[in-house]
């Protein structure tokens, strides 16, 4: 990374240079003007954007540009950090997730969460994909069962595993493990899907599966994946952001991004000079 | 075999390695031909692996001669010895068991008592002398079970086939002949101890003994049960009901009436328990010690008695059975130097269990507390180093917090709140079973919260956040991914409070063991557990028996037994423990990936 990139940031990038207005149903997810701190450090800068209902949006830029802090945002899973401080607002459905006396459960109830690797609980495939019903408090054997069916052919998971739902989910290879926290997530019919690097602790066949699973998903749930795989952001979203050092430097759909960036460092990034 | 394949010339010494980690059964010839030659462990950057070696072999060695030490005599206790007979220098007779010989120096008096050729020889052997212990048993006779007999003083060794020995229920054992014995009131002179008509006038006069004792403590125990019970009630009214009320009018009547129908009840059972008594005392058995003394005593006093010298292996093997089933399941007697042990086994087990009953919640919510949902700051930092330190702190310590706080404060507020008509005599307002189990419990919590908070920490991040962001609350988190894969970190840490908690005598002897309480902590009465009760424990036993009694060479071989038993019991209790975190280790096993 150049020197010269770090020395006045504020002068170098003003907020979010090149945003393009989306085209969707609708904005989805509402991010307005949203800065964080860990401690006294800033890791996003006035990140401001509106990820589309029903359409998937790659969150793309080098190691440690924020991306992943900006996902997990979304879901308040960064609140588990200590010396946490955040200003702007994020909202989802026109609802402030940050607002005071918000319910964390809830929110986190409408967005499902994939993580970098696989996590699945050491309990059998079946409880793993019922575990949201359950912490509902869902008792109904029936509702469970059909719960449990509809998310694993969701996930492309069913023919795979259906003999064996009573099997410990440990045992499952790496790409069906993380088809299965596929499955975990889409279980609790969240209306947003959180994806942080879901490929990278994969190898190149399971990643194929996963990135059919996502256009499978595309129009069901609004998608938001984080990725260090330019092609696979080209291949699998409709929307592209690039971040750079905490804030969004360019944002508009994936052609063009990758076709006719308008920002010289988006230019860079994808075309491998930096990163 | 994939490892054969390779070409020994191609293929390098870390190939090798790697073959065999890889689970290769037969080194290659390199490897073989790698291990004869010398290593210089200087060169191999080890050089101080004779230092670690050798620190690991002491333990090993220190630890297998202990239990070695443990098991042999612990072993060996209860098996029949045979009988000497020797005869003295000065023409008098000693009959015992040789338990040990050793070499002595010999006093300058009695040495000048001596004949010069003796003397000589002594002088040889640079003043010293061998010397034998016989255990004489005799104690009604000689005042003393064990007698030292020198080499010098020695004439003849022989074992006379007639020569017995009595395990009897008071005076400890008996070493002599069998003279004769009564029966319906004529002598019978024996000349065979393993005769039938001797055998079975034994079995039929034993039985009667253990008759009369069911009878007394039994049966005439529980008419004094319900009879306490009844003037407790009677006293509680009288606490609760003025003087001339109803109330205590009536409660005095039904006592009397009850007091009159248990009086009955007692006397036509000691009026049972007499009669037979008449006739255990009037069926005697004449024992003859080799001096010719001679000792009478009633027959079903004689616990067990056998020829030493005139067993067969068979026979052997069943004295050596029944010694230990006696051992196992019946109350001590003889000042605890014989007998059972069942109450201290019985003791040790329920104290432990209890123990951990109570160690594991409070130790695992105050490390679930402590790691997740406390602030990490340096509160938390300095109540964690006050928990490790309060492992170090010395036991007794911890015994009198528990004499003081347990069970004078706290178990006499319940004794003046519940029982007050029991007082002044305390029925918690003492040392007990579930005071012990308390204060043990908090001697052994610091090792249970440092290893269920090592076990919490352990458990992945990623987990935790799965789970957070399926939308369930921090609780359920805990309670459905943290705690079950923190379990087996959680049972190692009981597993080890259990060994210390197991193993500790020192508090014990303030909050509640005792030297004899041969009523169980659990029985036939409602509530059925007294957890109140004092106790009697295999540690505390050991001590006893060892060093608290009238004669602890006596005591020595059930100090073994009782050692024996107790690092067995603890063996069993651990490797349940290990069973069961090794069954839930092997569910959470498996790869991340």
């Amino acid at each position: 990374m150049p020197d010269t990139m770090l020395a006045s940031p504020a002068e170098e990038f003003p907020p979010t240079e090149y945003h393009v207005r989306v085209g969707g149903r609708g904005a989805a997810v509402e991010i307005t003007h949203f800065n964080l701190w860990y401690g006294t450090k800033q890791a996003l800068f006035d990140n401001t954007l509106s990820i589309q209902a029903g359409l998937v949006t790659a969150l793309i830029g080098p190691s440690g540009c924020g991306k992943s802090t900006l996902l997990r945002s979304l879901n308040r899973m960064n609140d588990l950090i200590d010396g946490l401080r955040i200003s702007g607002t994020i909202k989802v459905q026109g609802e402030d997730i940050y607002a005071p006396g918000a319910d964390v459960i809830a929110i986190r109830k409408r967005m499902g969460m994939v993580f970098q690797k696989p996590n699945p609980f050491p309990m059998s495939i079946f409880e793993n994909v019922a575990y949201p019903l359950r912490v509902d408090g869902v008792r109904d054997k029936a509702v469970l069962q059909e719960t449990v069916e509809r998310s694993l052919r969701g996930a492309a998971l069913w023919d795979e595993v259906k003999d064996r739902l009573g099997d410990n989910a440990l045992g499952l290879s790496g790409g069906q493990q993380q088809r299965l926290c596929i499955a975990r997530a889409i279980a609790g019919s969240p209306e947003v899907l959180l994806m942080d690097e879901p490929c990278s602790a994969l190898d190149p066949i399971a990643t194929a599966k996963i990135e059919e699973l996502i256009d499978e998903l595309r129009g069901q749930f609004t998608i938001v994946i984080v990725t260090h795989n330019m092609q696979q952001a080209a291949r699998v979203s409709d929307n592209t952001a690039f971040m750079y050092l905490g804030r969004l430097v360019e944002y508009g759909d994936t052609d063009t991004i990758f076709t006719k960036p308008k920002s010289p460092r988006t230019q860079d990034y994808i075309t491998g000079r930096f990163g | 075999m994939a490892m054969d394949a390779i070409p020994s010339e191609t293929a390098s010494p870390g190939r090798d390695r790697t073959a065999l980690l890889r689970g290769g059964t037969r080194p290659s010839p390199r490897l073989l031909e790698r291990k004869t030659r010398l290593i210089d462990l200087k060169a191999e950057g080890q050089p101080n692996l004779w230092l670690l070696g050798g620190a690991l072999s002491i333990a090993i060695v220190m630890i297998l001669s202990l239990v070695l030490l443990v098991l042999w005599n612990g072993l060996a206790t209860f098996w029949p010895k045979p009988i000497a007979v020797v005869t003295l220098t000065d023409g008098s007779l000693v009959a015992g068991e040789p338990s040990r010989t050793a070499t002595f120096r010999v006093g300058q008096e009695v040495l000048a008592t001596l004949p010069p050729e003796t003397q000589a020889e002594i002088a040889a052997n640079g003043g010293y002398a061998n010397r034998t212990l016989y255990r004489t048993g005799n104690f009604d006779l000689y005042g003393d079970d064990f007698r030292w007999v020198a080499d010098f003083q020695t004439r003849a060794k022989e074992f006379p086939r007639d020569m017995v020995l009595f395990e009897r229920q008071e005076w400890g054992v008996f070493v002599g002949r069998l003279a004769s014995f009564v029966r319906d009131g004529r002598t019978v002179t024996v000349t065979d101890p393993w005769a039938d008509e001797v055998r079975q006038a034994h079995r039929i006069a034993r039985d009667r003994f253990l008759q009369i004792r069911t009878i007394q403590r039994v049966e005439i125990g529980e008419v004094n049960h319900y009879l306490e019970s009844e003037r407790l009630r009677l006293r509680k009214a009288a606490l609760r009901y003025p003087e001339g009320s109803r109330e205590l009018e009536a409660a005095r009547a039904r006592f009397v009436e009850r007091e009159a129908f248990y009086q009955r009840r007692f006397e036509e059972l000691s009026a049972r328990a007499q009669a037979l008594m008449r006739e255990h005392e009037a069926e005697t058995v004449t024992l003859v010690e080799i001096g010719g003394r001679e000792r009478v005593q009633p027959l079903g006093t004689i616990v067990r008695f056998y020829p030493a010298n005139d067993v067969n292996f068979l026979q052997k093997l069943g004295i050596y059975g029944s010694r230990w089933l006696e051992f196992l399941t019946d109350e001590p007697r003889e000042a605890n130097t014989e007998g059972g042990i069942l109450p201290a086994l019985f003791g040790t087990v329920a104290l432990t269990l209890l123990l951990v009953v109570f160690v594991t919640p409070f130790g695992v919510i105050t490390a679930i507390y402590l790691r997740e949902y406390a602030k990490q700051g340096k509160l938390v930092s300095a109540v964690r180093v006050s928990v490790n330190n309060l492992a170090g702190v010395p036991s007794i310590v911890y015994g009198v917090f528990g004499v003081g706080f347990f069970a004078y404060t706290v178990g006499g507020s319940i004794d003046a709140l519940f029982y007050p008509e029991k007082l002044p005599s305390p029925t918690f307002g003492t040392g007990g079973l579930l005071w012990a189990a308390l204060t043990l419990a908090l001697l052994t919590v610091p090792v249970v919260i440092v290893a269920s908070e090592e076990a919490l920490a352990a458990v992945p991040r990623s987990m935790r956040e799965g789970s957070l962001a399926c939308g369930a609350s921090k609780w359920q988190t805990i309670r459905y991914i943290v705690l079950p894969r923190a379990l087996p970190g959680i049972m190692t840490g009981v597993i080890l409070a259990m060994a210390r908690g197991a193993g500790e005598v020192a508090p014990l002897m303030l909050v509640g063991v005792v030297k004899l309480a041969p009523e169980l902590p659990i029985d036939g009465f409602f509530p059925f557990i007294h957890l109140e009760r004092s106790f009697m424990h295999l540690g505390f036993h050991i001590f006893d028996v060892g060093f608290q009694s009238r004669n602890s060479e006596a005591g020595k071989p059930m100090v073994y037994t009782t050692t024996l038993l107790l690092i067995f019991l603890i063996l069993v209790m651990n490797l349940t423990a290990i069973t069961i975190r090794n069954r839930l280790k092997r569910k959470f096993a498996g790869s991340q990936f």
